[in-house]
């Protein structure tokens, strides 16, 4: 088997997994009772879900104007994810949208 | 000195915080004069015209003068306030940083996916107040950027002046959960630290007791 061949088929795997990881953040979207848990979904496996798509893609391009770009995507996809999620949980909590119930502890009550 | 900052070879998320290497790291953390302020300017510069040029896909001269002028508006018009590096920059220990995050970032997607996927459970959370042990701004924003891809812990809040964080957790079971997730955020921080913190700021992660926790 050759080396592109090789390349072919682990990014083809990457691909897959990453996709894998992105149906499962839907799933996961879709089912969480709270903004606040609905939040961890679409920063943890959707993340690395976008990333291994990037690895996957980098494998089957191979080209160094692509790779540039590639690189680009997964620092500002790693940078801005927990940026926007702390925006939305922030607004969540502040305008009473999230379900004290389903809380153990809130030590931001009061504050 | 500092006008070719090597691309992609940063932490993610932080582009302006990261020097090749770090010039005068034996003058006091806080005083950062016009000189690091002029440093810091001349880094964003960096980083953003290594974007310019890894957008368009290829380098050259047009490229570079279009990066310059682009960064320049961009610096300008957009001013931030000035993120100070006053530490050391240790390769060693980015690269454990590095290494552990990559593993994290893969169990907390697999966690998250399990919970997911695990029907007819209802996870239940927890929003704890985590005072860090280095307040510098660097620090605070780093550290809440990487506990939101690590297991169990997501950024809420911030207190900048106090310098807490406030993190919801996923998934808890019970008190011990939480304790756990504590510690995960300091390890975090510890981590960041010591990759580029100070040897000051080094010192105080032994010196201040982790137990210094929410009034």
């Amino acid at each position: 088997m050759s080396a592109s061949t090789l390349a072919d088929w682990v990014g083809g795997f990457l691909l897959l997994a990453g996709a894998t990881l992105g149906l499962v953040a839907g799933i996961g979207l879709v089912r969480f009772p709270n903004v606040l848990d609905r939040i961890h979904t679409a920063t943890k496996p959707q993340v690395l879900g976008v990333l291994l798509l990037l690895a996957g893609l980098a494998l089957r391009l191979r080209t160094p104007s692509d790779l540039g770009m590639l690189v680009l995507v997964a620092i500002f996809q790693l940078s801005t994810a927990p940026v926007a999620a702390q925006m939305i949980g922030r607004a969540a909590y502040r305008s009473g949208r999230v379900d004290r119930t389903l809380l153990d502890a809130d030590e931001l009550a009061g504050r | 000195m500092t006008d070719g900052p090597p691309p992609g070879g940063g932490v993610p998320g932080e582009p302006s915080g990261v020097p090749p290497a770090a010039p005068a790291a034996d003058a006091p953390a806080p005083a950062v004069g016009r000189v690091g302020r002029w440093r810091d300017q001349a880094l964003a510069l960096g980083w953003l015209v290594a974007a310019w040029m890894l957008l368009w896909g290829d380098v050259s001269w047009g490229n570079l003068a279009a990066g310059l002028l682009v960064g320049t508006a961009v610096l300008l018009f957009f001013p931030l306030p000035p993120v100070t590096f006053g530490g050391r920059f240790r390769p060693r220990a980015l690269l454990v940083f590095l290494a552990t995050f990559v593993a994290e970032l893969v169990s907390a997607s697999l966690h998250v996916a399990a919970v997911a996927l695990h029907f007819g459970y209802r996870p239940r959370g927890a929003i704890i107040a985590v005072p860090l042990r280095v307040r510098t701004d660097l620090n605070l924003a780093l550290t809440a950027e990487v506990i939101s891809l690590v297991p169990g812990t997501l950024i809420l809040d911030i207190d900048r002046a106090r310098g807490v964080l406030y993190v919801h957790v996923l998934d808890v079971r019970g008190p011990g959960d939480l304790t756990a997730s504590r510690e995960r955020v300091l390890a975090v921080e510890r981590r960041i630290v010591r990759a580029i913190g100070s040897p000051d700021e080094v010192r105080r992660l032994d010196l201040e007791p982790t137990e210094r926790r929410n009034p």
